[in-house]
């Protein structure tokens, strides 16, 4: 008797806020557009895998030597070589930003080197230091072979001595690259922007128009209000996991090594955490504005900043790694990351699920209990 | 000249009643400048690539002088911080999978007799490639220990590579990054709220008011972009001051320049906030329209990766973009001293989405009715 009540109050609330959804477009624009827009930028657009770096090489020693030593330079996929014969000349090329490191090839080079203590110089244009480092790295890869030989024919020792040799295993992510990461952290940003541009607005719109107070005076209860609004977002949003997924496997080709219904299961689990968070800033603040502007900073920006998304968390100050440790966002990048590219690691998962699933409970009853029947 | 007087009075007073209508309200004056120190300084704590105390775990099969002797060396760049040392393989994958460790070194038990020998000794490293970016910096530092330590072995080379790093000596990722903020962070809140001053308006009904006042609408266009264009580079500040003052990331340009270009910048970002206003209806259109432009304009202006890493089409697409723009006017003119002429180009676009967008803005006040 009580639970028809409640099941059929729950099914005619829950038809009128989906059509109060589809009525406005700009939903359907946020809810399924923007999460479009954004796998392709983050499968097609946004790297970190440097390519084309620009380097300039001042070639102040026209020796064959010389030449040489740069040549390795050329031959690497990941830069483009410019070639210029004065300092000045680079040095304008950095100011202009048409560059973003020097090689300097002295005039005394192949002398010095015939002498055994010959330099290079790479200087980097530090502004984007993430950059810079890994130039860094290619450029002395890609010098390091032609000075190895010169040195050989130079009759210096052979290249066998007595030396560590690196042998590196790049786990999950072989070819190392930086795609295989954002593809499944942006399943939690979109999973977190739906929480917090959508349902951040909900209830907050109808404390403003008033129309929360005629609802009191129906015998509709708090708890079907509020699983009615999350009801039309929670299908949204799995549309949205589907694409995600779809575009992963198909378009990107990351690898799925988890299973995929616990994928799934994570992602709604997180999915309604992130609702649920924002419907309450939606009820706590009572002002479209408001709402708007906490939901912002307080879900999504942090979600893109501090939850290990693309900054590794184990870099930061431990105070913001106490701060990261509250943000649901977290568990749930850490955990989507591992399931796609680690495959099943049990401990976490369960950890992690629970932690959700928690947030999930703690938040919907938070709500439950701002839209309580009583006028202020 | 009365009539001069009389044009800017009026814009005056609607200014002064747009400016009350943002601040009156205290809860909203402490949201639109708490997050920008509060945001400054989480993320210019957060929002890093440098690795310090990087966790690594050791498994030493050789329990040699030479691999204590190396292990010393890693222990001793500050980069990293060894969490376990490991006494057999199979614990490898439970130090990586749990992510307790993002590298792992493990010595063979021949290490030390191999050198020893005259051969090459490998070193395996093991590394986390969750998030690829870190690990194959982590992978460069192992590597740079490793050669450092090969030198020391007496295997001097007879050329060494001498590194510089202009404006950012010690590569910091926290300079390129807290520049940046100052143009994105103030962005993000400048265009909602210039976005939402129309359409708050059109929502209660008072803007069909303000249309019937004899204020014309280049009058409106100025009174509703000037407080918007005020809070967003009083944002910009608190950010610069805390980055300048609390962080310590030496400024090299002129502070004239700096503001000049966050002028222009604010006003193209406040010119298509209120673009989206003009065609909002309400103030949840007005939002969600703010959000789907500003997820873009984020994601390719290079704050987060570089625009040069984006395919060709990408590329010419972040024309459009002012973020872009003011990002790399503020990084250049702070960290490289730029002067007007270096950077005179991001002038270019900035300019241009303003020439476009206020005009648009201030006819669709008129042309826009519903």
């Amino acid at each position: 008797m009580n639970t028809s009540g409640f099941l059929s109050r729950l099914v005619a609330l829950t038809r009128k806020e989906t059509r109060q959804m589809l009525r406005d477009r700009s939903n359907l624009i946020v809810g399924l557009l923007l999460p479009v827009v954004l796998i392709l930028l983050f499968g097609y657009g946004l790297s970190f895998d440097v390519k084309n770096a620009r380097v300039t090489v001042v070639l102040e020693d026209s020796s064959p030597t010389a030449r040489d030593a740069v040549a390795g330079l050329h031959r690497s996929q990941y830069l483009a070589t410019t070639w210029v014969t004065s300092m000045a000349e680079a040095e304008r090329m950095v100011k202009a930003g048409k560059t973003d490191a020097i090689v300097r090839v002295r005039a005394d080079y192949s002398r010095r080197l015939a002498a055994g203590h010959a330099q290079l110089q790479l200087l980097l244009n530090g502004v984007d230091s993430t950059t810079a480092t890994t130039l860094e790295s290619y450029v002395s890869g890609a010098l390091a072979i032609p000075l190895q030989q010169q040195a050989d024919r130079a009759g210096n020792k052979p290249a066998a001595a007595a030396s560590v040799t690196i042998v590196q295993r790049m786990w999950f992510n072989e070819a190392s690259d930086s795609t295989w990461y954002l593809v499944p952290g942006l399943i939690a940003l979109v999973m977190t922007l739906i929480g917090a541009f959508l349902t951040s607005l909900l209830v907050a719109r109808e404390w403003e128009r008033g129309t929360l107070e005629s609802l009191f005076v129906t015998p509709v209860r708090p708890l079907e209000l509020v699983l009615a609004k999350l009801a039309p977002f929670l299908v949204i949003g799995g549309i949205d996991l589907v694409m995600c997924l779809l575009a992963a496997k198909y378009l990107f080709h990351v690898p799925m090594r988890g299973s995929l219904w616990i994928i799934i299961v994570a992602s709604m689990l997180y999915l309604l955490v992130s609702l649920g968070l924002g419907l309450l800033i939606s009820g706590l603040t009572r002002n479209q504005f408001a709402a708007s502007q906490i939901a912002l900073l307080t879900s999504f920006l942090p979600a893109l900043m501090l939850s290990g998304f693309v900054f590794d968390l184990r870099n930061v100050p431990a105070a913001i790694q106490v701060i990261s440790q509250v943000l649901p966002a977290t568990h749930f990048m850490g955990l989507i990351k591992t399931l796609f590219l680690a495959g099943d690691y049990w401990p976490g998962i369960v950890r992690s699920c629970t932690i959700l699933a928690l947030y999930a409970a703690l938040l919907i009853e938070a709500t439950r209990r701002t839209v309580t029947k009583r006028l202020d | 000249m009365r009539s001069v007087i009389d044009y800017l009075s009026k814009t005056l007073a609607l200014f002064r009643k747009e400016l009350l209508a943002i601040l009156k309200d205290p809860s909203s004056r402490v949201l639109l400048f708490a997050p920008a120190l509060m945001q400054a300084l989480l993320f210019g704590y957060g929002a890093t690539f440098d690795l310090n105390h990087a966790p690594y775990a050791v498994l030493d099969h050789s329990r040699s002088d030479s691999s204590t002797k190396l292990v010393a060396r890693i222990d001793g760049t500050g980069v990293f911080h060894r969490v376990a040392t490991l006494t057999s393989s199979d614990q490898i994958a439970g130090m990586i999978d749990s992510g307790e460790a993002l590298l792992v070194v493990a010595f063979p038990s021949d290490f030390e007799a191999r050198l020893a020998s005259g051969r090459q000794a490998p070193l395996q490293v093991i590394l986390d490639g969750r998030n690829s970016s870190t690990a194959g910096l982590a992978a460069a530092y192992v590597s740079s220990i490793v050669a450092s330590y090969n030198q020391s072995l007496g295997h001097a080379s007879p050329l060494t590579i001498v590194r510089r790093a202009w404006f950012n000596p010690n590569l910091e990722s926290r300079w390129n990054m807290m520049p940046a903020l100052i143009a994105s962070l103030s962005m993000l809140q400048t265009l909602m709220l210039a976005a939402l001053s129309v359409a708050r308006e059109r929502e209660q009904g008072t803007f069909d008011q303000l249309l019937v006042t004899p204020l014309t609408p280049l009058q409106i266009l100025i009174g509703k972009a000037l407080p918007s264009i005020l809070v967003g580079l009083i944002q910009s500040t608190i950010i610069f001051l805390i980055i300048l003052f609390w962080f310590e990331v030496p400024m090299n340009g002129s502070v004239w320049l700096l503001y000049f270009g966050l002028l222009v910048f604010t006003t193209a970002s406040v010119g298509i906030g209120l673009s989206i206003s003009a065609v909002s209806l309400t103030m949840q259109q007005a939002m969600l329209y703010t959000f789907m432009l500003v997820m873009p304009l984020m994601l390719l202006s290079g704050l987060l990766t570089p625009i040069q890493n984006m395919p060709a089409i990408l590329q010419v697409g972040t024309y459009a973009n002012p973020l872009r723009f003011g990002i790399d006017l503020v990084r250049r003119v702070y960290l490289e001293g730029a002067e007007l002429r270096d950077v005179a180009f991001d002038f270019v676009p900035l300019l241009a989405v303003a020439a476009v967008t206020l005009p648009l803005a201030a006819w669709l006040f008129r042309n826009r009715l519903a």
